[in-house]
């Protein structure tokens, strides 16, 4: 492909103090494309994810954004560029309303014409969230978080939106609807970066994936590939 | 039992386990409030003329509130409730007994070992006070009676109707604050020029007198049956059909009225409550820049009172002729834009290495760099430059070309406080709703979102640093120039900790909560070092002030007058828990039946 990736590692290494995280990793992401990224605990999953952001700096290697190197530029410039994040488990400021989440989702953004409309938009997307505007985010449903979350994300008008793990802590039926949501938002243009653990739900929706095992990418492949891959079958989907 | 109607209990039916263990909490505790020396030494303060102390009071509360807690319904869903009759009075009437023991088993220790070693108020004068200055048997009769009577009265307030409880209610707090409240009274009608009324309701040497007493409880119990809840319904239906631009205008009515009464009131009162008002507002600056540091960005700051400390020394150092090493005597105007750039340098200095940290680890540091300002303060090495424990003295009065603000003319003070307190609220309120404001309350909820949403935490936490600090440094600035000097002492840690229970009793994150808070705290008990409403109170004030926190995290975190963002949030949480996971099953059993 000729075209720039959005976001893009380049022989990325991480460390945790002596601890050594990421090794090597390769990554692209292609504006709007859907790819996931599986592996299990420990595999590093969310250390990619923070350093996506930039709230870890890798300590070798090149994280590029359009195409430019932003190792140091700090998590505000890559969110004012399109690089949002919808954090594991929601996590939504529980004691502020859900006005006041959403707001906070647009918090680099100075365009108060364009905010409102990102507004109406989100409620025409989650008719329920409109209905729960000035109700604590911590008294929502499960289901109704997981828009809102969406929803905050979606406020800083992002190209690429970071998904930590969509379908944990969410009961059986609302992963089916939660994916399907996600598909939805993609389908309008959006790049998808999905971290799962579950496997077989996000392989199904996105067009690529990498498998990381401590800290490696072990397997690259398309989604259709990786599906039929039977080591991946083995390990990852619970089949023998 | 299946599904009997309600049945009366019968009179020796009781849960014994129940009135034991309340007994005999209500007796330590009697026992402790006697040995910790409260009804020794507030004997002297009179509330009823020659009848009722509030030494006295403090032990007969005791068996009230116990008798009232131990014939509490225990309400279970599904069980059904045995109606209340004589049953409950008896089991409070055995709580009162209880207790009244252990005051009995008391005075037999006091009269038969010798314990003042450790306890010293294990002494005759204790032992006079309990005995009614008579035999034991004498005393321990008195106790008795009144154990058992003040129990039973206690048990009895389930079963009033809530009218009569209502009144009830009226008159014993009606009274208390008339009793408590003798020398505010006292000062108003003197101001005001109305000496015969407080002289009818007081007697000479203090204390209400009987007469007026039983005529107040009479007014004061009536007053719910006149009211009826009007008062109530005229708010409510105002709240509710009032159109708009009325409510507006009437708001800035109210508040001009306000305005106007604090701004009038202290020409009418004395020179104490005037005292005890600008010590108010000294707090009351302390506490909402404290506010904005805990109760709105969440940073739990322990060593508050640093910034108070460089207010007051920055202060002293620009405007006192006494200043050791340098002394320009410059205006206190002058001195103040000095004062905002060193409590800025302080508030980035002591911030900028605990920004990092979260939580406990926070409170701990922020704790320690609070005494390590103090000790420098204290210390030989800058005795040179700011006096060491001798402090600087001789801070000249503020001069305002006509006025002068100056602490024998505490009025002056009183106003001087109160500009800066309003420039505080309306800087706090603005900050509410700011970006700024917005970014702290990210940060207090969750901290690693915020970073995600793109708020700089590191910038955003030291801004919360830097606007708390320059408002306590306001507070310290004129509490210099009001007491005329500076000593390392006037800035303990206990500032720090009274300050942050102004905080959390008023109610934290907000502004009116604060003000009430500071009001009651300072007003009444008084701060570290200033004697409130209540003087007698000056040794006990911090076992007050502990009491009281526990108290109030125990039954009403959300303070005293909470943001109804945080009422919502604390008392609806369980059933709001339950009741979504109740959404989320109907949910899911919906969905499941559609998939079906």
């Amino acid at each position: 492909m000729t075209e720039t990736a959005l976001l893009e590692f380049r022989s990325v290494n991480t460390h945790y103090g002596a601890v050594h995280i990421l090794k090597d990793v390769d990554l692209a992401i292609y504006p709007g494309e859907m790819v996931c990224l599986l592996g299990g605990n420990a595999s590093g999953k969310s250390t990619t994810l923070k350093t996506l952001l930039g709230m870890v700096t890798p300590t070798s290697g090149e994280v590029l954004l359009d195409g430019e190197v932003v190792n140091e530029k700090p998590t505000s410039y890559r969110v004012t560029n399109g690089v949002t994040m919808v954090p594991e488990n929601r996590r939504l400021f529980k004691r502020l309303t859900v006005k006041e989440n959403l707001e906070l989702g647009a918090y680099l953004r100075d365009d108060r014409e364009g905010i409102e409309e990102d507004l109406e938009n989100i409620y025409e997307l989650f008719p329920r969230v409109k209905e729960r505007l000035s109700q604590k985010a911590g008294t929502l449903s499960g289901g109704e978080q997981q828009m809102v979350a969406i929803g905050r994300a979606l406020m800083s008008r992002p190209r690429v939106l970071l998904m930590d793990e969509p379908s944990m802590g969410l009961a059986p039926a609302l992963v089916q609807q939660n994916f399907e949501l996600i598909q939805q938002i993609h389908e309008e243009g959006m790049a998808i970066f999905m971290v799962e653990q579950n496997a077989n739900m996000a392989l199904s929706i996105a067009d690529r994936g990498w498998v990381l095992q401590t800290g490696r990418v072990v397997l690259d492949d398309t989604a259709e590939a990786l599906l039929a891959n039977p080591e991946l079958r083995s390990s990852y989907l619970g089949e023998s | 039992m299946m599904n009997a109607p309600p049945i009366q209990k019968k009179l020796f039916d009781q849960n014994w386990k129940r009135i034991l263990f309340w007994g005999s909490i209500c007796a330590l505790t009697q026992v402790f409030i006697c040995l910790v020396g409260l009804p020794s030494e507030l004997n002297r303060r009179i509330l009823i003329e020659s009848t009722l102390s509030l030494g006295y009071l403090f032990i007969l509360w005791i068996p009230l509130v116990f008798g009232y807690v131990v014939s509490k319904m225990v309400k279970l869903e599904g069980i059904e409730n045995p109606k209340q009759g004589a049953a409950d009075l008896l089991s409070g009437a055995l709580t009162g007994l209880l207790g009244s023991l252990g005051l009995v088993l008391l005075m037999l220790g006091i009269d038969n070992l010798d314990m003042r070693d450790p306890l010293i108020n294990w002494n005759p004068k204790l032992f006079r006070l309990l005995t009614f200055e008579n035999s034991i048997g004498f005393g321990s009769l008195v106790w008795i009676a009144v154990g058992v009577g003040l129990g039973t009265v206690g048990a009895s307030l389930h079963q009033m109707s809530s009218q009569i409880r209502k009144m009830t209610a009226y008159a014993i707090f009606g009274l208390f604050s008339f009793a408590v409240l003798e020398d505010v009274i006292d000062d108003l009608s003197e101001g005001f020029r109305l000496e015969w009324l407080s002289d009818m309701i007081y007697a000479k040497k203090g204390g209400m007198t009987v007469t007026s007493m039983i005529v107040l409880a009479v007014v004061l119990a009536l007053l719910p049956l006149i009211v009826r809840g009007k008062f109530k319904n005229t708010v409510e239906r105002y709240r509710s059909e009032a159109k708009p631009e009325d409510k507006r205008r009437n708001s800035i009515a109210l508040f001009s009225i306000v305005a106007v009464l604090v701004l009038v009131l202290p020409w009418f009162l004395g020179g104490i409550i005037n005292e005890l008002l600008a010590n108010v507002g000294l707090f009351l600056l302390l506490a909402l820049g404290l506010n904005i540091v805990v109760g709105l960005a969440g940073l739990l700051d322990l060593g508050y009172v640093a910034f108070f400390a460089v207010g007051g020394y920055t202060t002293a150092v620009f405007t006192s002729p006494n200043s050791p090493w340098f002394s320009p005597e410059t205006h206190f105007g002058i001195s103040l834009l000095v004062v905002v750039v060193m409590a800025t340098l302080a508030g980035l200095l002591i911030g900028a290495p605990v920004i990092r940290m979260r939580g406990d680890y926070l409170a701990i540091v922020t704790l320690g760099f609070g005494e390590i300002i103090r000790l420098l303060f204290l210390s030989d090495w800058l005795k040179p430059y700011l006096g060491g424990s001798q402090g600087i003295t001789n801070i000249p009065a503020i001069d305002l070309g006509p006025w002068e603000v100056r602490g024998a003319d505490p009025r002056s003070v009183f106003y001087m406080v109160l500009a800066f307190c309003v420039l505080a609220i309306y800087v706090s309120w603005r900050l509410q709703a700011s970006r700024l404001g917005r970014s702290w309350m990210a940060i207090r909820e969750d901290e690693s979102v915020a970073e995600v949403m793109g708020i700089n935490t590191v910038n955003s936490k030291l801004m919360a640093f830097v606007v708390g600090a320059v408002l306590a440094s306001f507070s310290g600035a004129v509490l210099a120039a009001k007491v005329g000097s500076v000593f390392p002492k006037s800035f303990e840690i206990l500032v720090s900790i009274i300050i942050l229970v102004v905080v959390i009793v008023g109610g934290m994150g907000s502004i009116t909560g604060v003000m009430v808070g500071s009001l009651v705290l300072i007003g009444i008990l008084g701060g570290p070092r200033q004697p409130g409403l209540l003087q007698e109170f000056q040794n006990f004030k911090l076992l007050i002030y502990g009491a009281l926190l526990v108290f109030m995290m125990l039954k009403r975190p959300e303070g005293l007058v909470p943001t109804a963002r945080r009422t919502r949030e604390l008392h609806q949480e369980e059933y709001l828990q339950d009741a979504w996971l109740g959404d989320d099953e109907s949910e899911d059993r919906e969905e499941v039946g559609e998939q079906l």
